[in-house]
């Protein structure tokens, strides 16, 4: 199944009041050691981040944590079960090397989003800037904005969704990861092509879009993915490496 | 390399006269145009690709054998063999970390992957390295279980593919290395030819099975300096700042990386010269791309001692460590401790006269095989192959390496003590000189029986 942004129980009523962190008295580092802490349902509030980095990086445990404002390099990063909501724009890397759970940016993400993530969702509510998804390894990644130049560049598995535009040299070197894009696309990278929009990929993109909370209709999109030709090293192909 | 099947068949049945033979016939060969770069020429004719090989650069470059010890005499007294302590541990990584490592010979296993060697290999190493309790480093390829669970102190690299890196083996970790280059080849990437991918490769690095592997050579999340002291930061935060982190570089420009290096929050340097050794890769990248070992320790050196942060920032040097005589001087130039690839998978085995035939059949010979990318190693090391990784028994394999060890790091006392010092750490560049021009230069020693350090001390004697 799917982990969509509500799959995960938020803290219930039961449990105690957010333990809340105000980044103008607390340092990051107290943070984090409070996250690591955790054991599961309980939920972080992180006031005035301030464009900080590693907010809430390296979180083991099905928690929530909201951070009400801007976050700097590698939000969330390596996150591990926890439900994460950036109410801003991330910062480099944001999610970089997620394993599971669910990180939502409800503004803009900067470059390599979602860098290298294993597996759970990461959802950006704007614009996502160059390498979005680069090496991605299985994460799904849905994007309600446009994405920026070689996004899921060496993309190995997962999906990646563009709800707007993407950018140049999208899904160079691409491996096996799946690429559903909306609008326009400047161009392809080295492998990378359009494929055919099968029932079993119109039906997994409506889960993903669903996942993401959006109501966009699967039927507009356009699917790429590796052709394939570069996986083993020939030298008729030199020109295109 | 390999020969191609033809000129293998041609070869082996011309006899062709001894080369003592040759000379008597008067027959003169080209130091521009030799056997192996005509051979060179003819297989890019053939082939229309690239020679890929493993092993650093074969090339005669300045090394460890171009320098002498100044053992000690009239004005320094040595200490005795048998009975005078000479201390070998090393801390590493006490800069930051709030659990170092403390290890009890400054010889260390440098990074290589389940992937270009068998899991046999990785676990001999992991149990050679424990005996002596020194560490040993997983590669581009993620921690397997046999590696952690026989290595006492396990240095996990955190390299651009990211193949396999999640947080839990990094919790398990007794240290992170952030690799930006490797000295065989300083700006390139990983490469593992599809014919090691095997299920169980493939698995642990998310690609399919078969497939020429071809890792990053850029990290992903990160470009630079100012970039990297970011990255350091969250891998110290979501490892609550306990293990150490060491960055690795491939020597080029060593004085700067180095610098950087610091400035970015390394708690370890481990820098790498051109003679370290590889899986895969071009051979034009590995005989020209970086700079000799013996080249690139002063320069780095000589940052950490601008820094302050000699002996703070811990300098680990690989690239060409054969003999405890190699560990001295590379210490006595200031490194903290060293590690060893090449020599480790020797030790086990790797190039033993004993594989002659096998090797002859692999059109190489026992000292010269350098394929490993073709995943065929006769001695079950740098395979994938299941009845070829069976040769490796790991626990005898492992033995061997503890043996080694030790070896390296009483042959490094013997040399020590002979000058003197009670600590390997005590051993210094004064210990030293050169006996080349070129050695003199690069490991700013004087020339032996001079007071001369080409571009240090004038260009007169």
């Amino acid at each position: 199944m799917t982990t969509t942004i509500e799959s995960i129980p938020a803290a219930s009523a039961a449990a105690t009041a957010p333990q809340v962190y105000d980044l103008k008295l607390d340092d990051v580092r107290t943070l984090n050691k409070a996250i690591h802490q955790a054991t599961g349902g309980e939920s972080f509030v992180v006031e005035h981040p301030g464009g900080k980095h590693s907010l809430a990086v390296g979180i083991n445990a099905e928690i929530d944590v909201d951070i009400n404002g801007h976050a700097g390099y590698y939000a969330a990063g390596m996150n591990q079960h926890g439900r994460i909501t950036i109410h801003g724009n991330a910062g480099v890397g944001v999610a970089e090397n997620m394993m599971s759970g669910t990180v939502h940016v409800k503004g803009d993400a900067s470059q390599s989003a979602g860098a290298t993530a294993h597996g759970g969702l990461l959802v950006i509510g704007g614009n996502a800037s160059a390498r979005c998804g680069i090496s991605m390894k299985g994460v799904d990644i849905v994007v309600g904005g446009n994405i920026g130049h070689m996004s899921a560049f060496m993309a190995q598995a997962g999906r990646l969704v563009v709800c707007g535009d993407a950018g140049e040299a999208l899904g160079d070197s691409i491996y096996e990861a799946r690429i559903y894009v909306k609008g326009s696309v400047a161009s392809l990278g080295a492998d990378c092509i359009a494929k055919e929009m099968r029932p079993v990929h119109l039906a997994e993109l409506a889960e993903l879009l669903q996942a993401a909370g959006r109501d966009d209709d699967p039927a507009d999109f356009t699917r790429y993915g590796s052709a394939r030709t570069l996986y083993n090293f020939h030298v008729d192909n030199s020109s295109a490496y | 390399m390999t020969l191609t099947a033809p000129d293998h068949a041609l070869a082996a049945s011309v006899p062709s006269p001894a080369a003592s033979n040759l000379a008597e016939l008067g027959l003169r060969e080209s130091a521009t145009f030799d056997r192996a770069t005509i051979a060179d020429i003819q297989r890019a004719a053939e082939t229309g690709i690239y020679d890929i090989r493993g092993w650093g650069a074969k090339r005669k470059v300045p090394h460890f054998d171009d320098l002498l010890f100044l053992g000690a005499s009239m004005s320094r007294y040595p200490l005795e063999g048998y009975r005078e302590k000479c201390g070998t541990d090393v801390v590493l990584g006490d800069r930051y970390a709030s659990k170092p490592l403390h290890l009890e010979t400054p010889v260390t296993i440098a990074g290589m992957s389940f992937g270009a060697l068998s899991a046999n290999a990785k676990e001999a190493l992991g149990r050679g390295a424990s005996a002596v309790g020194t560490s040993t480093t997983t590669g581009d390829g993620g921690m397997t279980p046999e590696e952690r669970g026989q290595s006492k102190h396990l240095v996990y690299q955190y390299l651009p593919s990211r193949y396999g890196m999640n947080p839990d083996d990094l919790r398990k970790a007794d240290a992170i290395e952030v690799v930006l280059g490797q000295g065989a080849k300083p700006g390139g990437g990983g490469m593992l030819l599809g014919q090691k991918i095997t299920e169980r490769v493939a698995g642990m690095r998310t690609l399919p099975i078969g497939i020429d592997q071809r890792s990053a050579c850029r990290h992903p999340d990160w470009t630079g300096p100012d970039d990297l002291e970011i990255k350091i930061a969250e891998l110290r935060e979501i490892t609550d700042w306990e293990k150490p982190i060491y960055v690795k570089i491939g020597a080029s420009r060593p004085y700067y990386d180095t610098a950087l290096a610091v400035k970015s929050g390394a708690d370890v340097v481990v820098l790498d010269g051109m003679q370290g050794g590889t899986a895969a890769t071009q051979q034009v990248f590995i005989e020209n791309v970086g700079i000799p070992t013996l080249a690139a320790i002063p320069q780095a050196v000589q940052a950490l001692q601008e820094l302050g942060m000699h002996r703070k920032v811990q300098l680990i040097v690989s690239g060409g460590i054969r003999t405890g005589a190699d560990v001295a001087k590379a210490m006595a130039l200031g490194a903290d401790a060293v590690a060893i690839g090449t020599a480790a998978l020797i030790a086990l085995g790797d190039n033993s006269p004993r594989y002659a035939a096998e090797y002859a059949r692999l059109g190489s010979a026992a000292g010269f095989y350098d394929d490993f990318q073709d995943g065929r190693d006769p001695a079950g090391i740098s395979t994938q192959d299941p009845e070829l990784s069976a040769r490796l028994d790991p626990v005898t394999g492992g033995r061997r390496i503890a043996n080694y060890l030790r070896v390296l790091t009483m042959e490094a006392q013997t040399i020590a003590r002979a000058c003197g010092k009670a600590h390997l750490h005590n051993l210094e560049p004064e210990d030293l000189v050169a006996l080349t021009i070129e050695s003199a230069a690069m490991a700013r020693v004087p020339l032996a029986g001079t007071s001369w350090i080409p571009g240090v001390t004038g260009t007169g004697f």
